[in-house]
């Protein structure tokens, strides 16, 4: 069934989005994260235009983090306070990267932008990911403890000031590495259309000592409010957020989610990181080769205002 | 100043029309199938019909034969092209040329290739053809229309006929009777909205003897229009909405799924 979309301009069959909203919210169930960036390369090579993709999966990742919010919610797995923090240097860093966004889209090089982005980003995520799940499924074939790495030595950022109490989550630790770590996440988020999870759930672990009972929750409220507002500025500042397309990545995401964490529990967390790591890594080396490689047109057209 | 203009180029055409009337031999009565296309979600294209007649009176040398080239242009817009360029390993944008006021949309039909129609000088001055076609171009501080192998309005055509936006087919105009002709204009699901002019231009032994426009609009209506045109004007009431609805199936599937 064809449906034409109205911000992104091309007619799509509805069928494959769903079946890609589906797909992805699989993945993103599967290994607790937002899975935007696995959904807007997916809209960027189905032939949506990385601008309408990047701003319309804000809204996909706001409706899938807020159905997985509500769940941690009701677990109490969630650190209020923690969350604030957060957020208050994640809406800073998402107004930013709209602001970003903006300016380079007119320059001309969001695209290139949005791929180097990607690859930076994804390799290297992809790669630790990969190597931290290699090294502990070997330790534990080895036989050895299989440690969740948690040192207890104290590290530069345990000596900044203006340090907090964050109850929930146990921890006594300045507000400023959680402030500065909000305003990447929600920096990134804006300009690649991701949540940032899978980025901002290591970070909490390994950088300010979250325990695991909390950092997926918390992380998942920061998504959602960047996300939320990533949406309204895109929506108010590019005009374009695409609603159709929006809605149709979110019901499938939804439900492919639900499958995805049933299919999650009963995968061992060592080959899941694996996994993680193995798919992460895919995309970025996708986007890597795009760069690369001769495209196939060397032109591009844009139209850049309406005369008479 | 430009209200002047025209009005002063409206009296003249008037008064050249008056004074060529009398010599003129043919008149142009044409018409389109659809003159209001309506773009709705499942839209996938489709093909307007243009007919029309040749009408002849006595000034009218007998036995000519006429050649006939239909040329419809979309609503004008701002286009920038861009090239890539390998640096530094990949590939990125580097030089681009902006088009200024060229037609979204763009199809010239013939009965039959522009060569055997007209000589060089007049295609050009008649802009038969794409090549012929101006498209003003912006080239630093200049405005000018280039050669038509010029590698950025070159590639710029062969985009838009990729797309199906540009097209010239010199044979899709078929006389059913030496006087009356008709053609097809195929619309692709793409299209651009908005008011397409046809101007439909009457040969004969290499002259141009007679012209005549029509015009159609595409219009989007429905969801997808309200949809398009909320998100252009209401930004922030727009993001709400898609906000309120993200949200909205985020609860929804919470309950739906919900194990507990």
């Amino acid at each position: 069934m064809q449906l034409y979309l109205p911000i992104a301009d091309i007619p799509v069959n509805v069928f494959l989005i769903l079946a890609m909203g589906a797909a992805v919210g699989f993945v993103s169930g599967m290994f607790g994260i937002g899975g935007g960036f696995l959904m807007t390369p997916l809209l960027i090579f189905v032939g949506i235009a990385p601008a309408v993709a990047v701003a319309s999966v804000a809204s996909h990742i706001a409706a899938s983090s807020f159905s997985g919010a509500i769940s941690y919610w009701r677990r109490r797995a969630i650190d209020p306070l923690l969350a604030l923090v957060l957020l208050t240097g994640g809406t800073l860093g998402t107004a930013l990267g709209v602001w970003t966004f903006t300016l380079l889209r007119s320059l001309g090089q969001l695209d290139l932008m949005i791929a180097t982005s990607y690859v930076i980003l994804l390799t290297t995520v992809g790669a630790l990911m990969f190597w931290e799940g290699l090294r502990a499924l070997l330790r534990a074939r080895r036989g050895g403890p299989v440690t969740t790495r948690r040192p207890g030595s104290h590290v530069w950022i345990h000596g900044l000031p203006l340090k907090m109490r964050f109850k929930r989550s146990k921890i006594y630790l300045s507000v400023i590495p959680v402030v500065v770590i909000g305003l990447i996440i929600g920096f990134i988020g804006a300009v690649m259309g991701i949540g940032g999870g899978f980025i901002l759930v290591p970070l909490l672990i390994y950088v300010l000592r979250v325990p695991t009972s909390t950092v997926i929750g918390t992380s998942m409220v920061l998504t959602l409010v960047t996300m939320v507002f990533a949406t309204m500025l895109h929506a108010v500042t590019n005009h374009l957020v695409d609603a159709v397309l929006a809605l149709i990545l979110m019901v499938g995401g939804v439900t492919g989610a639900q499958f995805g964490a049933r299919a999650g529990q009963k995968i061992r967390g060592e080959h899941l990181r694996l996994l993680l790591g193995l798919l992460v890594l895919a995309v970025g080396v996708r986007f890597a080769v795009e760069l690369v490689i001769r495209p196939e047109d060397l032109f591009t057209i844009r139209e850049t205002g309406v005369t008479g | 100043m430009t209200l002047r203009l025209i009005l002063m180029l409206g009296w003249l055409a008037l008064g050249l029309a008056l004074a060529a009337s009398p010599a003129r031999a043919e008149r142009l009565i044409v018409s389109v199938s659809n003159h209001r296309v309506t773009v709705t979600p499942n839209y996938s294209g489709e093909e307007l019909v243009l007919f029309g007649s040749v009408e002849k009176d006595a000034n009218t040398p007998a036995n000519r034969t006429y050649d006939l080239v239909v040329t419809v242009a979309g609503p004008r817009a701002d286009m920038v092209t861009r090239r890539k360029e390998r640096r530094f390993g990949i590939w990125i944008n580097t030089d681009s040329r902006q088009f200024l006021g060229v037609p979204t949309y763009l199809a010239l039909f013939s009965n039959r290739p522009f060569d055997a129609i007209a000589s060089p000088e007049v295609q050009r001055r008649q802009q038969l053809g794409l090549n012929n076609v101006l498209l003003t171009q912006r080239v630093g501080p200049d405005y000018a229309d280039v050669v038509p192998d010029d590698a950025f309005r070159s590639a710029f055509v062969r985009l838009r006929k990729q797309h199906g936006l540009y097209r010239e087919e010199t044979s899709a105009v078929t006389f059913l009777t030496p006087t009356l002709f008709r053609t097809g204009i195929p619309l692709p699901a793409e299209v651009p909205i908005g008011l397409y002019n046809v101007e439909i231009k009457l040969f004969a032994d290499g002259a141009l003897v007679a012209k005549t426009d029509t015009a159609f609009e595409i219009v989007k209506v429905g969801f997808e229009q309200f949809v398009a045109t909320t998100a252009q004007q209401h930004g922030f009431v727009y993001g709400l909405i898609t906000a309120f609805m993200a949200l909205m199936t985020g609860w929804m599937a919470s309950i739906v799924f919900r194990k507990d």
